[in-house]
């Protein structure tokens, strides 16, 4: 018997787990296979502008991923350091099998036990999740977090091929799938895409331009775990008119214009067939070339993901300069797989209507590591107030990227893979990556989810920030630079609080408020708004719409 | 006659007088009307003049709308743009001078539109503003333009202490027009209160009318000097740019009422035009000055945020954001159950 039982052991799993472990839960992570616990299944990157201001969030409260990532880095680049702080991005690459490594020693030392089963059926009891059936037995916890990212009914395309399967090589949880739809979550089917993988001895890296790594010494957590690895340089290649006829001859044979696949992809991150088919007029995209590891010869060319036939994806990675005989060590493939509405979820990714059930990652329609990960912490740390009766951890959009997306997901839900961009965070001046430790400090340590070594950093910051020395630091600096245009939000937020004190009541019929449409009617019903401010967010709704429901919610209820 | 029938009704079950604003609040609670539309019917109830009436109905049937339409999408075109610099640079530029340059032209658009005529002088009336120093006969010009003896008259120095507002109608024009204590160093407390308040009658006048020496009148755009008592003997020759006029025989005061009409007709609004009420322009003012400062930023960041900020004062005009505020603001104009 568990308290928490965390199916999935990729970013979102392993960090729910930990999370759990960390406020005192008992915790057990149910896995296919042990070295798939934080797996980089895409690129080996962590962090990123929107995507690095995650990994500072979770490293407050303990994270996993920081401290692994600095661990493992071969690589660092602050993105837009010629930007102003509050988009200051920071990314590292990081060696897969020393990430990995990094991942299973903190999942030890936070006490997750691992246990390698296929979950196949959910045990309700009295409403409530009881357990897990698996293909070793019954498994019993008081709440579960289901974390199965690509896993359910996961299909992966290469040209005109099919597999079952998640990730390269593995298999799907099609029963899992099953009845995830019968207990009615299941909502439709997205899809994701990866590049194909490059034997790094057969690429003339002495033609390509090198970008090396910063040379300022900054850390992704604030707990400096770097191990001193050896930094690598990357390269930029471009691509060219030739290998764009190459693709556009071969438009026919992709699976994503032939209809094979339905599920909708990110906008934001195209295949390399979707960027020429939409972007004719540009005749070069930017490829970064992307070491996998200090002992490893695969590279990742970040920029080209693709399910077009194996010998097309040959020909085109031919066509780059410098690139002329490469070899492809893995192809390219799109996969496409099954996600939950996670407007089904409330605000700690426990599902409404089956206390117990959390949720988190990929099968709640987001992409990328850091998002999975950030879900999987607020997850764990709620699973384990429900399995041991501890306060719930809710996230603020106001204070931070976690609770901006959170507070999307549920919502306002997913039409197509949600990226966390700084463009989605309406407090983007004050949510910074540098300041991370600032705005959820004291929650991590009222969550009682943080190390002693931890509890030290953060109050050790507090004390730095009422001295003297803050205005000379970096973190100091960038209050200073922003603090007039926060003194304006902090008015606009006043606006915020008092519509989110406009409550809209639980048994509201929308159907009986006048003047909402159908549409604004199902809309409002499938995102449940608790309030006016949270009404106000839900897409497309409508200024009369809120209007509408400001008056219904004011009038005094007719006796 | 109207009571007799309000109280027949009043005995019909089910049947009870409208409150203030019920019908339009109706009306915008079923999602018939937006934002906009319903304060164009608010001032469409309001209307007193013609003129009033079309300004209105110009704004009830959604022509503001239309246009903010319009501003919103080049707003979210600009800042869809500044985003994509932030989140998607893989050059990493600091600023991007053709965004500056767009966000300067749709500031400048914005600027013009708070320079047109406002909907405040068709609805309040033109304020025009009589003033100068004590006992040159305002008064007695209030009166006789409008006939009536509204002011004290005496020859006493400092008679009016207070200002006093009359309202009337000049050729379909609204216009307020005020009589002010004269303008002097006060001999008491209750007077030097009326002189302060002169002076910021005379600053906040559409139209000021001076009675006293055309050398000594303030500075104001549109301002009228009147050389008054023009009957008696010694005043006989106004003073060049002076227009002569006599409260007593009534000569001059047909010419100065066309003087007043011609500079009123300047504040207000073209028939039919939209105009904007000074709710409007504030979001719009905001609008404009966030883009200024867009246009400005060195960093891109900011530009996005001050492009952010000029979206949420278009957001408030519409009534996107700020629910309460709008409608606590619109709701509190409806005085009648039209």
């Amino acid at each position: 018997m568990f308290d928490v039982l965390v199916i999935g052991a990729g970013h979102a799993g392993c960090e729910a787990a930990a999370a759990a472990a960390r406020r005192g839960a008992r915790v057990g992570l149910l896995t296919f296979r042990v070295e798939d616990a934080g797996q980089m299944s895409c690129n080996p990157s962590i962090g990123g502008v929107g995507k690095g201001h995650l990994v500072r969030e979770l490293d407050v409260f303990d994270g996993l991923m920081a401290r692994a990532a600095d661990r493992a880095a071969i690589h660092r680049r602050m993105l837009n350091r010629s930007k102003g702080p509050a988009v200051w991005g920071p990314r590292v690459q990081a060696d897969r099998q020393l990430y990995q490594g990094a991942i299973a020693a903190l999942l030890r030392e936070n006490g997750v036990r691992i246990v390698i089963a296929e979950a196949l059926r959910l045990i309700v009891r009295g409403g409530r999740v009881a357990g897990v059936e698996t293909s070793s037995g019954v498994v019993l916890c008081r709440a579960l977090v289901v974390a199965t990212g690509t896993f359910l009914d996961a299909r992966m395309f290469i040209g005109g091929e099919v597999f079952e399967g998640g990730r390269s090589g593995e298999r799907a949880s099609t029963a899992l799938a099953q009845q995830i739809r019968e207990v009615g979550l299941g909502q439709g089917r997205l899809k994701t895409g990866t590049p194909p993988r490059l034997d790094g001895r057969t690429i003339d890296w002495s033609r390509l331009e090198g970008q090396p790594s910063d040379s300022h010494g900054w850390t992704m957590s604030a707990l400096d775990d770097r191990a001193g690895q050896p930094q690598l340089s990357c390269a930029i290649v471009r691509t060219n008119a030739r290998g764009h006829d190459i693709i556009r001859a071969n438009f026919d044979r992709s699976p994503l214009f032939a209809g094979a696949i339905g599920g909708r992809g990110p906008r934001y991150c195209p295949s390399i067939e979707d960027k020429v088919k939409r972007f004719p007029e540009r005749d070069s995209h930017q490829i970064f070339l992307e070491p996998e590891g200090l002992n490893d010869f695969v590279v990742y060319p970040n920029g080209i993901s693709t399910s077009l036939p194996v010998d097309v994806q040959v020909r085109f990675v031919r066509s780059l300069d410098g690139l002329e005989r490469v070899e492809i060590v893995r192809p390219g493939y799109a996969v496409e797989y099954e996600f939950v509405d996670p407007r089904q979820l409330n605000a700690t990714l426990e599902v409404r209507e089956l206390p117990g059930l959390f949720l988190a990652g990929q099968i709640n329609g987001t992409t990328g590591y850091e998002e999975a990960a950030a879900q999987g912490l607020a997850a764990g740390l709620n699973a384990a107030s429900r399995a041991l009766d501890l306060r719930e951890v809710r996230f603020d959009r106001r204070t931070s990227y976690i609770g901006v997306m959170v507070d999307d997901l549920t919502l306002q839900g997913v039409t197509e893979p949600y990226r966390m961009m700084t463009a989605r965070a309406e407090f983007r001046l004050s949510l910074r990556a540098d300041n991370a430790t600032t705005r959820l400090g004291e929650a991590a340590l009222e969550a009682g989810c943080v190390g002693q070594r931890r509890q030290m950093q953060i109050e050790n910051h507090f004390a730095l920030r009422s001295s003297k020395a803050w205005a000379s630091t970096d973190e100091g600096r960038a209050d200073a630079l922003y603090a007039p245009y926060i003194q304006r939000q902090q008015r606009e937020w006043e606006v915020v609080r008092r519509d989110s004190r406009v409550w809209l009541p639980a048994g509201l019929n929308f159907g009986d408020i006048p003047g909402l449409s159908n549409e604004m009617v199902e809309r409002l019903r499938l995102a449940r708004p608790e309030t006016l401010s949270q009404a106000s967010r839900v897409p497309g709704v409508t200024p009369a719409a809120l209007s509408a429901l400001y008056v219904a919610a004011s009038r005094p209820v007719a006796s | 006659m109207v009571d007799a029938v309000r109280s027949a009704l009043s005995l019909l079950e089910g049947l009870r007088a409208a409150e203030p604003g019920e019908f339009t609040r109706r009306a915008f609670e079923n999602g018939r009307i937006d934002l906009t539309e319903a304060e164009g019917l608010a001032d469409l109830i309001e209307a007193e003049t013609e003129s009033q009436r079309r300004a209105a109905l110009a704004l009830a049937e959604g022509g503001l709308k239309t246009q903010i339409d319009e501003w919103q999408t080049r707003l979210l075109t600009l800042s869809a743009e500044a985003e994509l610099a932030i989140d998607y640079d893989e050059n990493d530029l600091a600023t991007d001078p053709a965004l500056a340059r767009e966000c300067e032209a749709l500031a400048g658009e914005l600027r013009e539109w708070l320079e047109r005529p406002r909907i405040e002088p068709l609805k309040d009336g033109v304020r025009v503003v009589i003033a100068g120093p004590p006992n040159v006969g305002k008064s007695s010009l209030i009166n006789a333009i409008t006939g009536t003896e509204r002011a004290i008259v005496s020859g006493v120095p400092g008679t009016t202490r207070d200002h006093i507002d009359v309202s009337l109608s000049l050729a379909g024009v609204p216009i307020l027009l005020t009589d002010t204590a004269g303008l002097r160093d006060a001999q008491d407390q209750v007077e030097a209160i009326g002189v302060a308040r002169a002076a910021a009658l005379v600053e906040a006048a559409d139209v000021l009318v001076w009675l006293g020496e055309a050398s000594r009148a303030p500075e104001h755009p549109r301002l009228i000097s009147v050389h008054p008592k023009a009957d008696l003997p010694e005043r006989r020759k106004p003073p060049a740019g002076s227009l002569p006029v006599s409260s007593m025989t009534g000569d001059g005061v047909s010419p100065l009422l066309e003087r007043i009409d011609a500079l009123a007709r300047s504040l207000l609004p073209a028939e039919g035009a939209i105009a904007l009420n000074r709710r409007q322009a504030e979001q719009i003012g905001e609008s404009a000055e966030a883009l200024g400062a867009a246009a400005a930023a060195s960093d891109c960041v900011l530009v996005a945020e001050s492009l952010r900020q000029a979206r949420s004062a278009f957001d408030r005009l519409t009534g996107r954001a700020g629910v309460e505020d709008v409608l606590d603001a619109l709701f509190h104009r409806f005085c009648l159950g039209k």
